[in-house]
């Protein structure tokens, strides 16, 4: 493989809904020409085994991932906040599947 | 069935025309399958590699529930007449010994001059738009074919095509893209499918060829009149040509013969490959 294909074809982004009423999970990434060709691609790559029924593709570029470096202060902070966890209610034993 | 075991038996109208039919079909498609997997491990990049594997795939699997339905019909037939099918010497041994035939010995057992394959579906891969042309000529004929096949009157091969009609769709809609960004994407890639699309289309002509067996399916309706195939199929190429800036060629002259088992050269190759270990380890089993 040139590497020409690589640097002319775009990575993009692949997000799979495995079924109907479920979010869309990030499958993986591939490299595409354009948005069409991402989708082909992806349904190509990532449903060939049933995985999906509706697929969303984005060029990786247009994705803003936080920084790993600032971790601490991002994350951090909730550890001590077990109060944020709707733990402390007593569910009866009417209300199943919580 | 007839119950009496000593009374004549006597082939139906059209019995042989039925199984020359769904072997021809059952013939394109593991042919063409095996042409595309021969890109397996090869194709230009890892996405387009597997889009091509997953569809030659599709065909082969195809094929399989036609060479199950072509069985069937072979089973049904008295050994002489099971004899006087096919002259492939391993297949004639086979039928002799009084074993019933299956799917792997239809595909495995016969020479080239008993597959009824067109000869478009057996020419090389070469390169990418060799290999987009044919499958964008092939998938177009099989997008209108089994839309019609679908109202057969054979129960069997209506419902193959409506299951193959599904992936037949996606077939064709990936191998028109091609078509398009190859014929307008840069002068060289337009230059390789125009001389792919120039050397190829001599071998469409003969998809739409009615044969006696092609007759003889119309007529009971069990096969759809490829004369209204070809329209169809020949408007879907100029409209996509169109968008490619691509135009049809000109050449009127057309290759014949797989039909009737005259096949170039290619077959031969294809088939040492694809038979060898059904050959050299008879009745093998992964």
């Amino acid at each position: 493989m040139k590497d020409t294909n690589k640097a002319e074809w775009p990575l993009w982004e692949v997000f799979i809904r495995s079924k109907a009423g479920l979010d869309h999970k990030h499958a993986g990434s591939l490299h595409a020409a354009d948005a069409q060709m991402a989708m082909e691609n992806a349904r190509d790559v990532y449903t060939r085994r049933m995985e999906g029924v509706s697929i969303w593709v984005v060029e990786s570029k247009y994705i803003h991932a936080s920084d790993p470096e600032e971790s601490e202060s991002l994350y951090d902070p909730a550890n001590d906040k077990i109060y944020r966890h709707p733990t402390f209610y007593n569910l009866p034993d009417e209300v199943k599947y919580m | 069935m007839n119950s009496n075991p000593n009374s004549e038996f006597q082939i139906p109208n059209s019995t042989l025309e039925l199984l020359d039919f769904t072997l021809r079909l059952a013939d394109d498609a593991v042919i063409m399958g095996h042409r595309l997997g021969e890109w397996c491990g090869h194709g230009p990049v890892l996405e387009q590699d597997i889009a091509l594997t997953n569809t030659a795939l599709d065909h082969l699997g195809r094929a399989r529930s036609l060479y199950q339905y072509a069985a069937d019909q072979v089973n049904r037939l008295p050994v002489d007449e099971k004899k006087k099918l096919f002259t492939s010497v391993a297949f004639q041994n086979l039928v002799s010994s009084g074993a019933s035939v299956d799917e792997d010995d239809l595909a495995c057992l016969r020479d080239c001059w008993d597959f009824r394959n067109v000869l478009l579906v057996e020419q090389p891969n070469n390169d990418w738009a060799y290999t987009i042309a044919r499958s964008f000529f092939y998938d177009a004929f099989n997008y209108f074919f089994f839309t019609e096949l679908v109202k057969s009157k054979n129960e069997t091969l209506s419902s193959i095509a409506e299951k193959s009609l599904k992936e037949v769709t996606y077939h064709l809609r990936w191998s028109s893209e091609w078509v398009v960004r190859l014929g307008d994407g840069t002068d060289e890639s337009h230059a390789r499918i125009l001389t792919a699309i120039n050397d190829l289309w001599m071998y469409t002509g003969e998809l739409f060829t009615m044969n006696e067996t092609d007759k003889v399916m119309f007529q009971q309706g069990i096969a759809p009149d490829l004369d209204q195939i070809k329209t169809s199929w020949l408007a879907s190429v100029r409209s996509v040509f169109s968008e490619a800036t691509l135009t049809i060629p000109t050449g009127t002259w057309m290759q014949h013969g797989g039909k009737e088992g005259t096949h170039s050269e290619h077959l031969g190759y294809i088939l040492a490959d694809m038979q060898f270990m059904q050959r050299a380890y008879p009745e093998m089993e992964w």
